[in-house]
Parts: structure tokens; C-alpha cells; sequence
């Protein structure tokens, strides 16, 4: 399937090939790096590019493309997944006693200008590190299976087991999985556990704007989010931010126009914000659309899916296992327009 | 050496810059550089000194340092003949790289390359099956015409290998034969036809794939293994998977007939890129009786649906095609939300997902409209993502969600990505001219837009105005005109040439505007763009028309400056216009016409979604991604008018005997173990046996004698021909069994239940007779059980049409462990433990009641009443504890042994509250206490119950028996005698599982003794005194045979005891429990030896 494979990183250099049939000359990543020219950035790449003879796949990855050559009718997918799994594939094997679960909700979500949600969805992970020795036959139950909605499973999971009986049910292997992956159905209302207040303005033909954003907790449960990091992509006539947070540390890249705010813990006592002027480009108009914000947070101990497990026996070996299993709520793609 | 990296050069042509850089890093880097510079062929000759050193670890240097240079690109084919000679090293990790090395540069020294091919021979010789796979891989990938008779010869003999992972890699080694000389491809296809009958799952996967890259085309090659790689799928690894759905994507194509009715909704346009109508009208007739689902095409969808769950995105989509192409049309809904679920991966995948999903929601919007808001766009999102997203939410879009999408858009227009917004403005085109309700909203948008300040946004909306208009052009007087006082500010041609060209159109509209607008064209025409300049002279062509009084000064002025232009287009068109409006003696009759020519009514463009047509193509394909077909593609056929031939897939049948047997004993206990290696292992032998014969061949000799009708061919099948009216329902079982089966291997609980449901649904089944019922039990039995087990049931096959007296063989004492059988439930008192039987009976069904096979616990042979002391009435300040070991199952847990505590009260005076205290067992075992006891009278005496589970090992279990006043430790050491459970199997039965347990499994020792002790009495009594196991019938007087089963993991324990000549025997033990194998054999060999 897969003729040969180029790794070429950041700055163009072909570091690693490799072929499987006979030698494809490295010049055939040529249509790779005009693809990538047009593109302007490493993501607009199109992962499948023709050319005359071959056809090139690629993933990115660690900023390092991975470009598979092919030469005949291949399900595309075939080879990305594949590509992925290469990249993935850094396992270690481990003798031991100990099962520890990651479970980890995560929350995306648009929200509007005015604070109300456009989408929310909430899908998670359970990743497992496993250092169990011999052969341990696992079942984990959940308190409540029904809010899953659409799962996916490792390998090693008897799917029937999962449908009869709503049990999860395998021999682990060793090292570091992703168990099980969901989604929370749309049904169920999402908590969001954040809210920005914003206040953004550009005025025309005025070399000063204003820019203040807070940041407060909403639904936590009583709990703390923590590593809050707030990024704006700012508009093209902003040339400098002069700005002071009440906490954390703020950068602004005048080239790529990046804010960058980084939070850390939210005190409901002392609500963080950010609050400043922005020096614009004299004479040019307000730009069409306010910057959106993009948010990223965590909170431990919640697992804002709703999703608990209940219990996991090991069967098959004789020594008791040390069980843990975290939750995580972490923030996937949480955007607030403004 | 200069000449290659000359040739190099050249051929790197653009990428000479980073070339230089690499150069610039590998000096740098100790191992890379290589080529132009003279430093480095020192650095050669320092790699070859190396590599004739007598040190490994300098060797593996050098070697490490060689395979770095190749994957960096670098030239290392001088190094050849310093490397091959290192080819037969010892050691392995040398071996690895000049491997590596071998199969990059034989080709260019194919001569040199020839020497190492006598080392890789002898490798496919190897015992160990790793070396002969990866020897079998290295020479496929010497890519050396003249070995290729060669390697044709290593693949057939490796498609016969014992091994599973062998015959994979045979599998590949074919395709790469195929592309190194596609001359063989008649013999390959012989190979290929062998492995696909192939029943390990490591094989399916690889076999399927050479199958589509040699003769694809060869559809018949499947038709016997269609079943089988339906049943393997789940358990396929995953990129195995990928390949073979798609493979059996075609093939339902071509072997079933449509599913999808006429009546299938208005949504299905399918049929019309597929038909042309008067197939249509054909089918329609023909369609008079009601369609009836092929068995084998249920199967399939059925069997694959699973696999929907699977973490491999390409598993997934390739189960999504398969729906969308074979499924009836009601049933493809499913794959949505797991499509969806997909989105959430990386960009690639997601780039591949949608634009699958675009081009299924063109057909069927309901599909996906549930998950809309899953493809609203984020800021964040690459923008080809954003603008699949886009299509998408255009395709779904319809009048209940309009609104609410248009207020999406229009965030969306507002992006900083501008090539975005203009996208989005395309889309509220196409939304506007798909749904009529919106057309005004989405009109006055985009004029609102046109004084958007980035230009852009303005031209496309431009375009896209310019496009609805067309197709209202009434009373559109005012946008136009807005549009006209927009010349004076756009500068994107398009825009212009669009403005123009609507004026040109209108011109009648705007009687005033018109003629002031050409004439301030007519200004800036010399420095318009060629397209501008284009309709600028269409303008002046419809004026003079329609209003030659004002303006044919001003056309004939820009006609002018057109005749001069530089651009030949314009020149040229000029040309054409003059002759056509100005009327003199040369034109022709044309002229005449020129105002219908110019002014003729012209259709509105279609705003289309540019993955219509895209269907064309089978979905999840690369042609499909790239939208043109593909080298290789191979076209998914139309659905065939009349079935072909639906026998072609029947197989010979093995007939199974037990129905339910396959959630065995041992599967459960023991899942980790057998979960991947049983089947494999199995299959090993029973390939070895039935190479050459069909998987039918070693059932012949039985089936002859039972069977006269079924006649000797291997592919004809008795069974299957009987039962074709049933077949619905067989595939149906079928599919059941097969779940079950998976299932049970891993737990048999469920495969039980399973099992059961699917025979009460038989039982209850209305419409099919009894003797269906059997034939098709049977059936689906041997479908998805002959591949781990067909081994041992060939013999069973017919066996219930001649005679059931053949013993129950293999090993289901799973009975015993079924939470329904669970032995507490059943009257303790029982003699017999092996109640199992007639339970069976009553669920198999009168057809099985006789001949089930199983391997059934026996009531023991002999129960010694030997007592141990488990507390001295000294110690025991006169409660005094013996313990015996009843042999009976215990009732406390299918894993315990029972064990009978007698307790005796030797004082004068009542002991109060004999309980068990605190228990010391070792790791896994398990006790089940007896109940307090309240008090026991002076010289009283009491028996009570336990059950130990010894977890088969013989450990001391302490423990404490405390009365009310003292605690005292004990413990339990079971002989290892006790350990077990008899068993009752056939002798044949025995010497099969016999033959199974040697090797490692085996332990056996000479016995010597008076022959007096050698009496088949003698040697049954002494045996059974020590050990608890069931007496086997023997038909040698000199062999005597016990079977049992160890209680904790039901593992099999054969005792054989073989008389030789004179006054010695033989004992063996065959057990996987190689300790207490071991351990029981000292204990008997004492006992035997003595008088």
C-alpha cells in the first residue's frame, strides 16, 4: 500500500525516508513543498495531493510531515490512520501492580456575544496506564452507562459484553491506552463552567481601542478551574496592546497578532481580569468582527459528563491490583465570539 | 560512487536549497555526511575497516551508522560488498540492519546481491518461525529478477507453513513478487486461492489484500470463503479489516440483488446515476414479487456493524461505504453518529470524513441533520475543513433550519479569513437559490455586504448577486443600480466584469445609467483587466442595440481601442462584434439577428454543490477524495438484475454434534491465554492434516460410509442444498453463533444466553420444520466453529445419523461453571455430580440429547476414607478436628474442594461456638467457612462442609477453628490427589487430548515392580486411592488410562499406565499443569512400585 515515506520537518529538509517496493526518488516531495507554498500554513496542507504518478498522503504531526507516497487506489483513511498510529506508536512495556484510569471530559463549545450557547457538546476519554503483570482479566462498570452515546473502544474491549451487559470487559495491554472514548448525547443540557465578560471596542478613525476581558466561574460544583489560558487571535490593525492583568502573565506577539493571557487559578473572591488599550493602525477602519476568544481551563475532580465509574474487578491473577482513576474536566474547543 | 550522487543531484532538481542545508547539518552530525566532500570517503574506508572487524559491537556500528545514512537519503551503495558479507552473523541485531540494507541497494548490485540469497534459503528452514518470516520477507524485497522462480518457491512452501504468521507474511510476499514480475501472477494466483481458504484470522487480513492487488477481478476466488471472512471479521486486526470490507463491498455488488426499493423516499436520487430509465422500468416489473434479502448479503451487514465502535477511523468509514452501497436504505442511517464521532480527530481525518459526508448528504440531508451543529465552523479550524463544514451545512440546509443557519453565516462572513468569508458568501448564494423562501433575506444580505470594506467580501457578493439576479431579473432595478456606483471603488476584475455584465443585460432597465457607465468604461478601457475589457465590449454592443442614438459614438470608440488592443481574445471579439452590430455590405444575414444574439433570454447558472457528481466514485476511496479515478480503482458494479448462482458460497459442511459447546470450559477459565494463540495454534495442526484437502477432506472418510448421497467432491455440500428455503434463518443463527461465539471466548455466561435465546427462537419459530431446524443448527455450528474446532469434531460429523454411541469428548465441563447450573442450587445430596447431562439434554433439543459431546465430570471412581488430623485433641485442649476429603464437587463453588471436617468434643463439658477464625491463605485462594456451630455436647460429634478453593496448587491453607473461649491454628495441605475431578471420556477421545498435552506437558517415569502389582485391578485401585480421577475404557490390556480435571482451572490431568515387558511400567502424565503433573507423579510412582 504505502510505497515509501518522507519525514520532513519545520524547514522544508527531507530527514528520514523510506521504501518499501522500489526506490521513489525524494523529488517527488517537490509537489509536496508547492502544496505546502500555496497553502501559507503547515495546516492548509491538503493531506492528499496528486501528482503524475504518485499520490501523496500526509499527516502533521509534532510539526514534522509525514508523507506517505502511494501509487495505486488505496482508501485514503488506510493510510492517515496508519500514518497517526506510527506517530503514536511510543509504548512501554511495564511489569507491575497498578491500573490507573484518566478519565477526561472534555467540553466544546461556541458561545455567543451576548453569553448564550451556540453548541456545546461534551465527549471524553478514559486513558489507562497499565503495569499489571501476567494476563489480569478487567470489568469496569459505570454508575450510569446510559449517558453514553456513541462509544468507541480500544481493541481489547469484548464489544458484545459492552451491548448485552453495558460492562467493559478486556485484558488490558500494557502501557498507556485511550480505553474508551464518548460522546455525552446532545440531549443532555451542557453545564458550562466558565463565562467571559467582554468588552472590546475599536472606534474609526481612532488610533486607540479598548480591550477588557474577565473571566468568572459559572457551574463548577464548588470546584476550582485552574490552568486557565486565555488566546485571541487579534485583528490585522491592531499594532500593540498595552495591557495589565489583575493575575497571571500576558503576552502579545505584534507579528502574528496572538494574545496570549495565561490565567492560571480563577479566585470567585477576585475574579481575574485583563484590561488595557490597543494601539491601532492610524487611519485604518474598525476591523468587521471582534476578536474571538479562545479559552482553555481544567478542573480536577469533576467529571462535568456525569459520567462515574463504579467499580473494577480483575479476574485471572492472583495479586490485588492498585486501582486509581482521576477525574478531569478539561476545556477541548471552547471558543466565545465577541 | 561520484557518478550516483551526481545522478542524485539531478535528480533533486528544486529541492537544492534544502539539499545544502542537509549538507550543512550532516557535517555537523558524526554519522551523516556523505558525497562531496573527500573527508568523507575517508570516513568510507573508517566504515569499512569497521565492518571487517572481528567485534560485534564494532560491526553494529558501523551498520547503525550505514542504515542512518540510507534513511537520511545519503548514498551507501559502495558499501555493498562490505556489507553483504555480513549477512550470515550470528548476531541478530547485525543481521536486522544488513537487512535493511540488502533490500534498499540488491537492486542496483543485483550480481553481489545474488550471494546472500543462500543465507536466506537456509533461514526459511529455520524451526523458528520468526527467522523464517523475516527471511521470507527480505527476499521478497530483493527486488532481483533473476531470483524470482526463487522466491515463487518460498511463497508456496511458506503458504503451507505451520505457522500463521508465516502464511501472513507469504501473503505479502505476494504482492510484492507481483510488482517485481507480473508474469508469475497465474502461479500466485494459485497461492492466493490456497491462503484464502486459510482460517486464521492473522492470515485473512493479508491474503484479501494480495487477492486485490493481483486479480481482483477473480470475484469466483470468494464465493467459498465469503461466509468465513464474514464470520473472521470481527476478530481480523484492523487494518485487515479495512481491506476485506472493502473487497466485500464489491462483491455484494455483483452477487446480490438491490436492496433499495423504488419507494425508498424522495431523497434516493441513487438510482438515477446508476439506471437509465428504461432498466428502471424493467426492474419495476420485475419487481412484482416481494424482494426477499439474500441471507449471505444480511450476514454481511450484520457482521459488520460492530465494527462501527472501532477506534480506526479507516475501519469505521470503510463500514460507513459498505452501508451506504449494500445496506437497504432505512438501515444506513446508523453510520451518522459514528461519522460524526470521527470529526473530533485529527484535521486529516476529519478532511477525508467530510467530504464523504458532503457528498452523502447531497443525497440524503435526513442523515445528517440531526448532528447540524456539529459542523458549525470554528475559528480555529484549517480553513479546507471550514469550507467542507460549509458544504455540508449548504447540503442540510432547508426551511425549518435556514434561519438559524443564516445568522450563522453570518458570523461566518466576518471572518478574519477572508478566503472563508467569500466561501460563506457562495453558500448563502447556493441557500438562497435551493430554498425560495430565503431568496429575498439572502438577496438584500449580500447587497448589504456590498459595502463591506473589504473587497473580497464586495466581488463575491458581486458574483454571487450577479448569479441570483439571473434568475429573477425583474424588478431589480435598485441593486443594480447600487451595483453600478460600486465601478467607481471595486478593482477585482471579476467583480467588475460581473458588474458590466448585469448592466449589459438590464440595460433596458436602466435607460439612464447605462450609457453614463460605458462611457466612464470607455475612459479607464486601456487600463482594465482583459476580462473587464471583455464585457466592456459587450456593454457597448447590447447599447448600440438597444440605444444606438446615445451611445454608437461611444461603442465605435471602444470598438477602436479594441482593435488595437494587445490581447489577440480582445482583437478577436472586436472583430467579431463589428461585423455583427454595424451594418454594411459585407455582413452577412447574421446581423440581421445580432440584437436575439446578443439579448437572448439566458439560462440562470445552477449553483451547484461541487460534490454531486461525486458519488460516482465508491465511497472512502482516494478517487473519491481526489474526485477523478484513481490508478487501480476498481468500479463498484451495479447491482445485478437477477442473483447470480447463491449456492456458489455454500461450503462443505462439517457437522458438529453439540450446539453450544463453543463457550468451553477452558476458554473461560483461561481468556487471556487462549483469547489470540488457541485458534492459531490450533489451526496449525489441523492445516497441517488438511493442507491438500478442502476443510471438508478429514471429515471424508466418516462421511463416506454415513453418507452415500453427499457425493465425493469437496466443494458440493448435502447440507447446504437441503436447507435453502430456510436460509434466511440460517444466516441469521448464524450471525448469532457467531457473536456467541466471540463472545465465549471470554466469557461463557454469555455465550450461553445467547445460545439458549437462539434455540427457543428455533423451537418457537412457526415456519420452519424440525428437520430444518437441525440442519441449520448444525450448519451455522460448523460455520463459525470450524475454525478452532473442526479438528476435533470432524469425527462427530453424521456421527448422529449412524450411531451416538461415541463417548462425549472435549472439554465442556463448562456446565459446572454457568451461573444457571450453579451446583448450589441443585440438591447437595446428589450422588452424582454430573448432573449436567440432562440438563443439556433439555436444552439441546431431542435431536442432541444422545450424542452431546462433552467431557462430563464422573462420580469418583473411589472414595478413601482416610482422615487427616487437623487438630490433636492434646492441642486442641480436647476438641479434636480430622478432616477428609469426600471427592465430591463442591456446593460452594465450582473452583473449591470439598472438604468434610469432623469435630469431637473429648472433654466433659459442652464447647460452645466452634467457628473458623482468621484465615492465613496464600495469594488466590479461597475459603468458604463452615456455619458456627452453637455448641457441641460432651463426647459429641459433628461433620460439617468446606470448600477450599487451592487455586490447583498444593499450599497449605491455615486458618484458626476458634471455640468461645480459645483460638487454634490449623492448616489444610491437600495431597495433590485431591485436586482433581474425574472424568469420563471415550478412549479415542483421550489419546486426541493425549496427543495435544506432549512436549512440556508431558512427564513420565519407569516403574518397577512384582508383576502381581501390575494386575489390572491392583494398578485401578492403587491409582484411584491417591488420585481422584474417572477410569477410561481401554481397549489394551497393557494400557490403563485415567482422565480428571484439575477443580480450580478444569485443566485436563492423563494418567497413563503402560505394562512393558517384564516386571516394568510405564506411567505418564499429561497435564498443561506441568507442576502438580509433576508432583502426582511422585506420589504414584511409590505406590505403584510398591508391594
Amino acid at each position: 500500500m504505502i510505497h515509501s515515506l518522507f519525514l520532513i520537518n519545520s524547514s522544508g529538509d527531507i530527514f528520514l525516508e523510506k521504501h518499501w517496493k522500489s526506490v521513489v526518488s525524494r523529488s517527488v516531495c517537490d509537489y509536496f513543498f508547492e502544496a505546502q507554498e500555496r497553502a501559507t500554513e503547515a495546516e492548509n496542507v491538503p493531506p492528499v495531493i496528486p501528482t503524475p504518478h504518485h499520490y501523496l498522503l500526509s499527516v502533521y504531526r509534532h510539526k514534522i510531515f509525514f508523507v506517505a507516497v502511494i501509487q495505486t487506489e488505496v482508501p485514503p483513511l488506510f493510510v492517515i490512520e496508519f500514518l497517526h498510529r506510527v506517530v503514536d506508536t511510543f509504548q512501554v512495556t511495564n511489569v507491575g501492580t497498578s491500573f490507573l484510569l484518566d478519565s477526561c471530559p472534555v467540553i466544546d463549545a461556541i458561545i455567543d456575544k451576548s453569553g448564550s450557547t451556540i453548541t456545546a457538546e461534551i465527549q471524553g476519554v478514559i486513558d489507562a496506564c497499565v503495569k499489571l503483570t501476567g494476563m489480569p482479566d478487567l470489568t469496569l462498570s459505570f454508575m450510569n452507562p446510559r449517558l453514553l452515546d456513541d462509544v468507541s473502544f480500544h481493541p481489547c474491549v469484548r464489544f458484545k459484553r459492552w451491548e448485552s451487559e453495558r460492562i467493559l470487559s478486556f485484558i488490558p495491554p500494557d502501557g498507556n491506552f485511550r480505553l474508551l472514548s464518548y460522546h455525552v448525547s446532545a440531549q443532555n443540557l451542557v453545564a458550562i463552567p466558565v463565562y467571559v465578560k467582554h468588552n472590546i471596542s475599536f472606534r474609526d478613525s481612532s488610533s486607540l481601542g479598548r480591550f477588557e476581558i474577565t473571566v468568572g466561574p459559572k457551574q463548577t460544583m464548588g470546584k476550582t478551574i485552574e490552568g486557565v489560558i486565555v488566546t485571541s487571535q487579534m485583528p490585522k490593525g491592531v499594532l500593540n496592546m498595552s495591557l495589565t492583568p489583575s493575575q497571571g502573565t500576558h503576552t502579545f506577539d505584534p507579528v502574528t497578532k496572538m494574545l496570549s493571557w495565561d490565567v492560571g487559578k480563577i479566585n470567585p473572591q477576585k475574579l481575574p481580569s485583563l484590561k488595557g488599550t490597543m494601539s491601532l493602525q492610524a487611519g485604518a477602519s474598525k476591523p468587521d468582527e471582534n476578536p474571538t476568544i479562545n479559552l482553555q481551563f481544567k478542573i480536577q475532580q469533576l467529571a462535568i459528563s456525569g459520567l462515574k465509574v463504579n467499580r473494577l474487578d480483575m479476574y485471572g491473577e492472583k495479586y490485588k491490583p492498585f486501582k486509581g482513576i482521576k477525574y478531569m474536566t478539561k476545556a477541548g474547543k471552547f471558543q466565545v465570539r465577541t | 560512487m561520484s557518478s550516483n550522487s551526481f545522478a542524485y543531484n539531478e535528480q533533486s532538481g528544486g529541492g537544492e536549497a534544502t539539499e545544502l542545508g542537509q549538507e550543512a547539518t550532516s557535517t555537523i552530525s558524526p554519522s551523516g555526511a556523505f558525497g562531496l566532500f573527500s573527508s568523507d570517503l575517508k570516513k568510507n574506508e573508517d566504515l569499512k575497516q569497521m565492518l571487517e572487524s572481528t567485534k560485534d559491537s564494532a560491526k553494529l556500528d558501523a551498520m547503525k551508522r550505514i542504515v542512518g545514512m540510507i534513511a537520511k537519503g545519503k548514498n551507501a551503495s559502495e558499501l555493498f560488498p562490505a556489507v553483504v558479507k555480513n549477512v550470515a552473523s550470528k548476531n541478530i541485531e547485525i543481521k536486522k540492519l544488513v537487512y535493511v540494507y540488502l533490500v534498499r541497494y540488491a537492486e542496483e548490485q543485483q550480481d553481489l546481491a545474488l550471494l546472500s540469497i543462500s543465507t536466506f534459503q537456509r533461514a526459511l528452514k529455520d524451526p523458528n518461525q520468526l527467522i523464517r518470516a523475516s527471511a521470507l520477507r527480505v527476499l521478497s524485497s530483493i527486488r532481483v529478477p533473476i531470483i524470482v522462480p526463487i522466491m515463487m518457491l518460498a511463497i508456496k512452501e511458506a503458504s503451507a507453513d505451520l505457522s500463521p504468521y508465516v502464511r501472513k507474511n507469504a501473503a505479502h510476499a505476494i504482492q510484492k513478487l507481483y510488482s517485481l514480475d507480473p508474469e508469475q501472477k497465474e502461479m500466485l494466483i494459485e497461492v492466493i486461492e490456497k491462503l484464502l481458504k486459510d482460517k486464521s484470522t492473522l492470515v485473512a487480513g493479508s491474503v484479501v489484500m494480495a487477492f486485490e492487488e493481483v486479480c481482483p477481478d477473480r470475484i469466483d476466488l470468494i464465493h467459498k470463503n465469503y461466509r468465513k471472512l464474514c464470520n473472521l471479521l470481527v476478530d481480523v486486526e484492523e487494518w485487515g479489516q479495512v481491506v476485506i470490507i472493502h473487497m466485500l463491498t464489491r462483491y455484494a455488488r455483483t452477487q446480490f440483488v438491490s436492496p433499495w426499493k423504488e419507494d425508498d423516499g424522495l431523497e434516493d436520487n441513487e438510482k438515477n446515476f446508476y439506471e437509465s430509465d428504461d432498466e428502471q422500468k424493467e426492474k419495476t416489473d420485475q419487481r412484482k414479487k416481494p424482494y426477499t434479502m439474500d441471507p449471505d448479503h444480511r450476514l454481511l451487514i450484520r457482521n459488520t456493524k460492530p465494527l462501527l465502535q472501532s477506534r480506526n477511523a479507516a475501519v469505521v468509514m470503510a463500514v460507513a461505504q459498505l452501508y451506504w452501497h449494500i445496506s437497504p436504505k432505512s438501515e444506513v442511517g446508523i453510520i451518522s453518529k459514528s461519522l460524526v464521532r470521527l470529526l473530533r480527530s485529527n484535521r486529516e481525518v476529519q478532511y477525508i470524513v467530510l467530504q464523504n459526508i458532503a457528498t452523502m448528504s447531497i443525497q440524503r440531508k435526513g442523515m445528517f441533520e440531526p448532528y447540524l451543529k456539529s459542523f458549525y465552523v470554528r475559528s480555529t479550524d484549517p480553513t479546507m475543513i471550514k469550507t467542507l463544514k460549509l458544504e455540508i451545512l449548504t447540503n442540510l440546509a432547508n426551511e425549518a433550519n435556514i434561519s438559524t443557519l443564516l445568522r450563522e453565516f453570518q458570523t461566518y462572513v466576518k471572518s478574519q479569513d477572508k478566503q472563508f468569508a467569500a466561501a460563506t458568501i457562495q453558500t448563502i448564494g447556493r441557500c438562497a437559490t435551493n430554498i425560495s423562501e430565503v431568496t429575498d433575506t439572502c438577496l438584500n444580505g449580500l447587497v448589504c455586504l456590498l459595502s463591506n470594506r473589504d473587497e473580497i467580501v464586495v466581488a463575491e457578493s458581486v458574483v454571487v448577486i450577479k448569479k441570483l439576479l439571473q434568475m429573477q431579473p425583474a424588478q431589480h432595478g435598485e441593486i443594480i443600480k447600487h451595483m453600478a456606483k460600486l465601478l467607481d471603488s471595486i478593482t477585482v476584475p471579476v467583480a467588475r466584469a460581473s458588474i458590466l455584465w448585469l448592466i449589459g443585460e438590464n440595460c433596458e432597465r436602466v435607460p439612464k445609467i447605462a450609457p453614463d457607465v460605458l462611457r466612464k468604461m470607455a475612459k479607464s478601457f486601456t487600463s482594465e483587466d482583459d476580462l473587464v475589457k471583455l464585457q466592456i465590449l459587450n456593454l457597448g454592443a447590447k447599447l448600440y442595440l438597444t440605444n444606438s442614438r446615445q451611445t454608437k459614438l461611444l461603442t465605435q470608440y471602444i470598438l477602436n481601442l479594441g482593435k488595437y488592443d494587445q490581447n489577440y481574445d480582445i482583437r478577436d471579439r472586436t472583430r467579431f462584434i463589428r461585423q455583427l452590430i454595424v451594418p454594411n455590405e459585407k455582413s452577412g444575414a447574421l446581423s440581421k439577428y445580432a440584437k436575439k444574439i446578443f439579448l437572448a433570454q439566458k439560462p440562470a447558472p445552477l449553483l451547484e454543490s461541487p460534490f454531486k457528481d461525486r458519488d460516482h466514485f465508491q465511497l472512502g476511496t482516494l478517487s473519491h477524495t481526489l474526485n477523478t479515478k484513481a490508478t487501480g480503482y476498481l468500479e463498484l458494479s451495479n447491482w445485478p438484475e437477477v442473483a447470480p448462482d447463491p449456492s456458489v458460497r455454500n461450503v462443505e459442511v462439517i457437522e458438529l454434534a453439540k450446539e453450544w459447546t463453543p463457550a468451553g470450559k477452558a476458554k473461560k477459565e483461561n481468556p487471556a491465554k487462549k483469547f489470540y494463540s488457541e485458534s492459531e495454534e490450533e489451526e496449525d495442526s489441523s492445516d497441517s492434516s488438511s493442507d491438500s484437502e478442502s476443510e471438508s477432506g478429514s471429515a471424508s472418510g466418516e462421511q463416506d460410509e454415513g453418507d452415500s448421497s453427499d457425493d465425493s467432491s469437496e466443494e458440493s455440500s448435502s447440507e447446504h442444498g437441503s436447507d435453502s428455503e430456510s436460509a434466511s434463518e440460517v444466516g441469521d443463527k448464524r450471525t448469532a453463533k457467531r457473536n456467541s461465539k466471540s463472545k465465549g471466548k471470554s466469557d461463557s455466561e454469555d455465550g450461553e444466553k445467547e445460545n439458549e435465546k437462539s434455540k427457543t427462537s428455533d423451537s418457537s419459530s412457526a415456519d420452519s420444520s424440525s428437520e430444518e431446524e437441525s440442519s441449520s443448527d448444525s450448519e451455522s455450528e460448523s460455520e463459525s466453529e470450524s475454525e478452532s474446532e473442526s479438528r476435533k469434531v470432524t469425527k462427530e460429523k453424521e456421527k448422529k445419523k449412524t450411531k451416538q454411541d461415541r463417548n462425549p469428548l472435549t472439554k465442556d465441563v463448562s456446565l459446572l461453571d454457568l451461573d444457571d447450573f450453579n451446583p448450589v442450587s441443585t440438591p447437595v445430596a446428589l450422588p452424582t455430580p454430573a448432573l449436567s447431562p440432562s440438563l443439556i439434554a433439555d436444552l439441546e433439543g431431542l435431536n442432541l440429547s444422545t450424542s452431546s459431546s462433552v467431557i462430563s465430570v464422573n462420580t469418583p471412581v473411589f472414595v478413601p476414607v482416610k482422615t487427616h488430623v487437623l487438630l490433636h485433641r492434646m492441642s486442641g485442649r480436647g476438641l479434636a478436628a480430622h478432616y477428609f476429603f469426600p471427592r465430591q464437587p463442591c456446593i460452594f463453588g465450582d473452583k473449591m474442594v470439598s472438604v468434610q471436617i469432623t469435630l469431637n468434643n473429648t472433654t466433659d463439658r459442652k464447647i460452645e461456638n466452634i467457628h473458623i477464625g482468621g484465615k492465613k491463605l496464600p495469594m488466590g485462594m479461597q475459603m468458604h467457612v463452615f456455619n458456627p456451630i452453637e455448641s457441641l455436647e460432651p463426647e459429641g460429634s459433628i461433620t460439617v462442609s468446606m470448600g477450599i478453593d487451592f487455586c490447583d496448587s498444593t499450599q497449605t491453607a491455615s486458618f484458626q477453628l476458634c471455640t468461645k473461649d480459645d483460638c487454634f491454628n490449623v492448616n489444610i495441605q491437600p495431597p495433590v490427589g485431591e485436586l482433581l475431578l474425574p472424568v469420563a471420556m471415550s478412549e479415542k477421545d483421550f489419546k486426541k487430548e493425549q496427543g495435544m498435552l506432549t512436549g512440556m506437558n508431558e512427564t513420565s517415569t519407569v516403574i518397577i515392580a512384582a508383576p502381581q502389582n501390575f494386575t489390572p485391578s491392583v494398578i485401578l485401585q492403587k491409582v484411584v486411592n491417591v488420585a481422584n480421577v474417572g477410569v477410561v475404557p481401554s481397549g489394551q490390556d497393557n494400557i490403563h488410562r485415567f482422565a480428571a480435571k484439575t477443580v480450580h482451572s478444569g485443566s485436563l490431568m492423563l494418567v497413563t499406565v503402560e505394562l512393558k515387558e517384564g516386571s516394568t511400567a510405564q506411567l505418564i502424565i499429561n497435564t498443561e499443569r506441568t507442576v502438580i503433573g509433576s508432583v502426582l507423579l511422585r506420589e504414584l510412582k511409590p505406590v505403584l512400585s510398591q508391594g
